[in-house]
């Protein structure tokens, strides 16, 4: 059986998800390309690395782009939480960095209900919650060829296959564009495990 | 009453900084600069007003002078004016350096007696370290002659005998009319009175005689007071204490009810608004609200002071409730279009809304900027202060994050085939480069302190792809960034 990556992506609306991984970043940005409106991003203020707006432009719109600097993870989960009930933002994308519960993973899911936006999860391997819609592992990939190419890899999804893909952004149209499903590109066969 | 302060400017200065010796204010007039205000020693000198500075220089060696400041004089005056209210509620301006107070219903609070009153005027004002000249007269016309040329109080309905002796200049008119009536030999206002009216109308024009009789209380001449700057503040007090907080929500809906009923007359906004609630043991609280934007709408402020409000330790009880708006702006009165959508301002409640959980300086947006640096291509700025701005563009491909230079062990000028960054070991497959990016020579920056750089985009065969710069001129690699 081939699963589409349009079935898949954008992951549903009105849930949290998930996504780990070096390329966590790029595909948080690929959805916020992808979904339009305004996006908010939720991260610790205390991290010496930080988005660059310049580079991000192929993806989204800067202007669009709302960054809120926590305290701590605490305060992280509660300002996404409001932010996923107000509604008034396509897409919430936090940075979390200790494993979360399954209450404040399903107070996020409840809250992403209630106001009908996208939550996002960036969190290092092996953190993740049991209430999470999907989860997605990406890591970039080189290729002789192209050089934005990722690979995307569901791991968890409540209503649905898993697969994995190897795609690539396209900044003219803001499309993801599926290169082939993984494993079947020659060279890197059996590289999806 | 007429309140004339004679050296208002240098005063005003002295008070801040007081000087020994002769002390001038200069005002740039034209190409000179003229003296503009002295104190007494400077006028014991021998220096007046309107000297050029350089001459007042050459007579006086150890004056000490400093430029004036025209508009914080006049912000003093305010200042005094509203002070004077304590003496009467109808006090005016009386061109750059007076004031003009109707005392007329409030005599009577200091026994009826002016004197009393301006005996405690005088003395406030010359602890102040002001210089007062104070004339009370039934006019307004004849208490600024008094004020300016014959400090006293004219009694009720003398004023024509107070005013007889006094030089034409006391009447306020025209420097030229003056000194035409000079040359008549007219010199005191008796003088003046004793001339027929028809001659002096035709050949001084209709102003002396109006100032004349402006001064005799013949014509009319109002006091216009200041304006009372518009106060956004209200309160109530409860028989009983409240100590629910729904109690409270219902208190301050109420007072921000008429808040916003007076922010509306005016066509404000508040910025931030302040809630105190005070309990009965007189210990008071508050809760501090920042908007997003202004906003003068019941409905849209009242929820954001819930979180506020759940904090606050009600005690025995609070009886007093006070909501001001600290901090106002202009906010127009907008017709409602049809072509907006309902969703618009959601954005700037939720920002409010978060901004009460981790301060509204921590909600922030990029803006570009222009420089060739990284970490300066754009700025990073409180959301609710600025609007978005564009376009972005960039010229060459630049990574989505950036992080602080982190050094990798390599030589040489072009990238390294091996290296280990952040505890992996990687091999380069491709390295698009070099960009050379020259420092901002005018900008003191710590992290440019290596000189020239040159980046290279590399891409590894491990997959990350990064960003990473060589700098010639002290050798050395580091990681700036990470494509996606």
């Amino acid at each position: 059986m081939t699963a589409r990556l349009t079935d898949q992506f954008p992951p549903r609306r009105g849930r949290t998800h998930e996504v780990q991984g070096p390329g966590a970043i790029g595909f948080a940005l690929a959805l916020a390309g992808r979904l339009g409106g305004v996006v908010l991003w939720v991260m610790q203020g205390w991290q010496g690395r930080q988005l660059n707006p310049v580079g991000a432009a192929e993806y989204l719109d800067p202007q669009r782009l709302l960054i809120a600097r926590t305290r701590d993870e605490a305060e992280t989960l509660a300002v996404a939480e409001e932010a996923l009930r107000a509604g008034a933002v396509t897409l919430v994308v936090m940075e979390l960095t200790q494993p979360l519960g399954l209450t404040p993973g399903r107070r996020l899911q409840l809250a992403a209900e209630t106001g009908r936006s996208t939550g996002l999860c960036l969190m290092p391997e092996g953190v993740g919650s049991n209430a999470a819609e999907t989860r997605w592992y990406t890591a970039p990939v080189f290729d002789a060829a192209d050089s934005t190419l990722m690979r995307w890899e569901i791991t968890k999804n409540k209503s649905g296959t898993l697969a994995a893909w190897d795609v690539r952004w396209d900044a003219e149209t803001h499309r993801v564009i599926v290169v082939s499903e993984a494993g079947e590109r020659p060279g890197v066969a059996g590289a999806a495990g | 009453m007429s309140l004339w302060f004679p050296r208002l400017a240098s005063d005003r200065v002295l008070r801040a900084q007081p000087v020994d010796g002769p002390f001038a204010l200069t005002l740039r007039q034209g190409n000179t600069e003229r003296l503009y205000c002295l104190n007494p020693a400077g006028l014991r000198q021998g220096l007046t007003p309107g000297m050029p500075a350089s001459d007042a220089r050459a007579f006086c060696p150890d004056l000490q002078s400093r430029p004036a400041e025209l508009s914080r004089d006049t912000r003093f005056l305010h200042a005094l004016a509203r002070w004077a209210g304590r003496y009467c509620p109808w006090v005016g301006l009386d061109g750059r350096d007076g004031l003009v107070l109707d005392v007329s219903g409030t005599v009577h609070l200091w026994g009826g007696q002016e004197s009393a009153m301006i005996a405690d005027m005088r003395q406030r004002l010359t602890r102040a370290g002001l210089a007062v000249r104070i004339g009370v007269a039934d006019t307004r016309g004849a208490a600024w002659a008094l004020a300016h040329y014959a400090e006293g109080i004219a009694p009720p309905g003398a004023a024509s005998e107070t005013l007889k002796p006094l030089p034409v200049e006391a009447l306020r008119i025209e420097a030229k009319a003056a000194l035409a009536l000079q040359r008549l030999g007219v010199r005191s206002i008796g003088d003046l009175m004793a001339l027929p009216r028809g001659t002096v109308s035709r050949r001084l024009g209709p102003g002396v005689l109006m100032r004349l009789d402006q001064a005799l209380g013949a014509r009319g001449e109002q006091v216009s007071p200041l304006a009372e700057p518009p106060h956004y503040g209200v309160r109530m007090t409860l028989p009983d204490p409240i100590g629910l907080s729904a109690d409270v929500m219902a208190g301050a809906k109420r007072l921000l009810e008429r808040l916003c009923a007076r922010l509306k007359e005016n066509e404000m906004g508040a910025r931030v608004l302040c809630l105190t609630l005070r309990r009965v043991d007189q210990e008071s609280q508050q809760v501090e609200l920042r908007l997003a934007r202004p906003l003068r709408d019941v409905a849209r402020i009242l929820p954001f002071f819930e979180r506020g409000v759940g904090q606050v330790d009600a005690g025995y009880g609070i009886d007093l409730l006070r909501l001001e708006a600290t901090q106002v702006e202009p906010l127009p009165t907008e017709q409602i279009a049809h072509m907006r959508g309902p969703e618009d301002g959601a954005l700037e409640d939720l920002i409010t809304r978060l901004g009460t959980r981790i301060g509204l300086e921590n909600i922030q947006r990029f803006l570009p900027a222009d420089s060739h640096i990284p970490e300066r291509s754009f700025l990073i700025a409180p959301a609710a202060w600025s609007r978005a701005q564009g376009p972005w563009v960039a010229l060459r491909p630049r990574p989505v994050q950036l992080f602080a230079p982190e050094p990798i062990g390599a030589t040489g000028a072009r990238p390294p085939r091996h290296f280990r960054w952040r505890r992996m070991a990687l091999t380069t497959q491709r390295a698009t480069g070099p960009e050379r990016i020259a420092p901002e020579w005018w900008l003191e920056d710590d992290g440019w302190r290596r000189g020239l750089r040159d980046y290279w985009k590399v891409d590894t065969a491990q997959g990350r792809r990064l960003w990473l710069f060589h700098t010639p001129q002290d050798p050395g690699w580091f990681v700036q960034g990470e494509f996606a």
